[in-house]
């Protein structure tokens, strides 16, 4: 299963560096989103505002629903499905590879993005950094569940809006629990609870994932 | 023949027992000590609030778990699960509007942001995204797959809801009719009319997911007889 996981993560980002589409494509509409929260929020208020976590994840947000959007076509593009049959692969590793690329990718992003809300948003520096490791959890957890509800929605080949419609609910908690550790890292208060909800979050879709893709997939 | 008689006698029951809620609640019980006669909506609430989470949306998600092992795999155990699902999102929304209606004179809002009204109205959500991801499959065996995965998925905000008055700390008062030692909070009369009104909710949703299962399967049957004919016209046409 983990050999399988490897080969397919590692297929899936080989894919992304040479088509280039997180890095012209993904990673400007994730800085845009972020300089449009800077300017609903003001000159006057960028700075002393507390909304930079909750604006953080909200971009890590949209920016995850592209990257999954994506992930799925990839899984979905002619002759894929017929060659991951026909090599009987381990769907649990197929599932682990998707989650794996995905997390790689928007863990690229998050870095990126937590640069962008130190110097668009004013998040200060030694917080942001602190927050960091809850962040990956955070996003690893994103990445879990949207490698799951990705194959959910058939991946790009239903409505454009049903991956949103579906992961949301799921996405919610997580993003909850993300923000609260981030704002807990930047202005006090108890960021190991929340730390431990992202934990248990990921553990939850990583077990799920692994039992459920293969009914997904089955034809 | 009980099954006929049970089926006639399902809505009248039904009625009568939702009755004997609204005139025990409204006239006979005493008002409460606190919250006065804004607390008769316990008699509604709570068993709006049973029925939803874990009446039907429990139906819903053991009848996916059903479909999903393939020994009792069947399209009946799918058909189950969306119109559990469906009566559940009627429910859902009445116990997030009568919790409404309780919380602007208790709290002074309609709506908080607090964990269990929060983790409520998720569930809310995953169950109309269940509904969206049934009308965006047309292949039924697809469609009655990915909709059981979701429904197993969503299963998970279950406990969420019901711990996260103990795990976190909330404006939603903790459990209604059990203390934590797993004794009576409510007794007498008000112990009796609330379960009453829990009897009643219950049936009630028995009653509104065998009509929406019996409208389901005319639908089945009209779609069907509908291709039917679709296909003897083109056939005719062929002829010609």
């Amino acid at each position: 299963m983990i050999r399988v996981a490897l080969l397919v993560a590692a297929k899936d980002l080989r894919i992304e560096r040479r088509s280039r589409v997180l890095l012209w494509q993904v990673l400007p509409f994730g800085v845009m989103a972020l300089v449009l929260c800077g300017l609903a929020l003001g000159p006057q208020h960028a700075g002393h505002s507390s909304a930079g976590p909750g604006l953080f994840y909200l971009v890590m947000l949209l920016v995850a629903l592209l990257m999954i959007n994506r992930s799925q076509s990839i899984e979905n593009s002619p002759g894929t499905k017929a060659s991951v049959a026909t090599l009987g692969l381990d769907p649990a590793g197929v599932f682990l590879g998707k989650a794996l690329a995905l997390m790689v990718e928007l863990w690229l992003m998050g870095v990126v993005l937590l640069a962008g809300s130190v110097l668009l948003l004013h998040t200060a520096l030694g917080g942001t950094l602190s927050a960091l490791p809850s962040v990956l959890v955070t996003l690893a957890a994103l990445a879990a569940a949207g490698a799951l509800y990705g194959a959910l929605s058939g991946g790009g080949q239903g409505p454009a809006t049903l991956l949103p419609v579906l992961s949301f609910p799921a996405f919610a908690p997580l993003l909850i629990a993300g923000e609260r550790s981030f704002s807990a890292a930047l202005h006090g208060g108890s960021l190991w609870q929340w730390w431990l909800i992202s934990l248990v979050a990921l553990a939850a879709y990583v077990g799920l994932g692994i039992l459920l893709y293969g009914v997904l997939e089955e034809s | 023949m009980i099954k006929q008689l049970s089926q006639r006698l399902l809505g009248p029951v039904t009625l009568i027992l939702l009755a004997l809620t609204l005139w025990l609640g409204l006239w006979v019980t005493p008002s409460f000590k606190v919250q006065g006669n804004l607390a008769r909506l316990v008699y509604v609430h709570p068993a709006v609030a049973w029925v939803a989470i874990y009446v039907s949306f429990g139906t819903a998600t053991i009848a996916s778990a059903l479909y999903l092992w393939r020994r009792t795999r069947s399209m009946l155990v799918d058909r189950i699960a969306h119109c559990a699902m469906e009566v559940s999102v009627v429910f859902i929304i009445l116990t997030l509007i009568t919790g409404s209606i309780w919380g602007r004179p208790a709290w002074g809002v309609w709506w908080a942001w607090d964990a269990r009204l929060t983790s409520t109205a998720v569930l809310g959500v995953f169950a109309l995204a269940y509904l969206a991801l049934r009308r965006a499959n047309d292949d039924p065996e697809l469609r009655a797959r990915r909709s059981a995965v979701l429904a197993l998925l969503a299963a998970v905000n279950v406990p969420i809801i019901q711990f996260s008055v103990q795990w976190w700390k909330t404006l939603h008062q903790g459990a209604t009719v059990f203390s934590t030692d797993h004794g009576l909070k409510i007794h007498g009369l008000q112990a009796w009319t609330l379960l009453i009104s829990f009897l009643g909710f219950t049936m009630l949703y028995f009653w509104l997911l065998r009509a929406r299962y019996r409208l389901e399967v005319l639908r089945d049957e009209r779609y069907r007889a509908s291709l039917e004919e679709a296909l003897v016209q083109r056939r005719r046409e062929g002829v010609r």
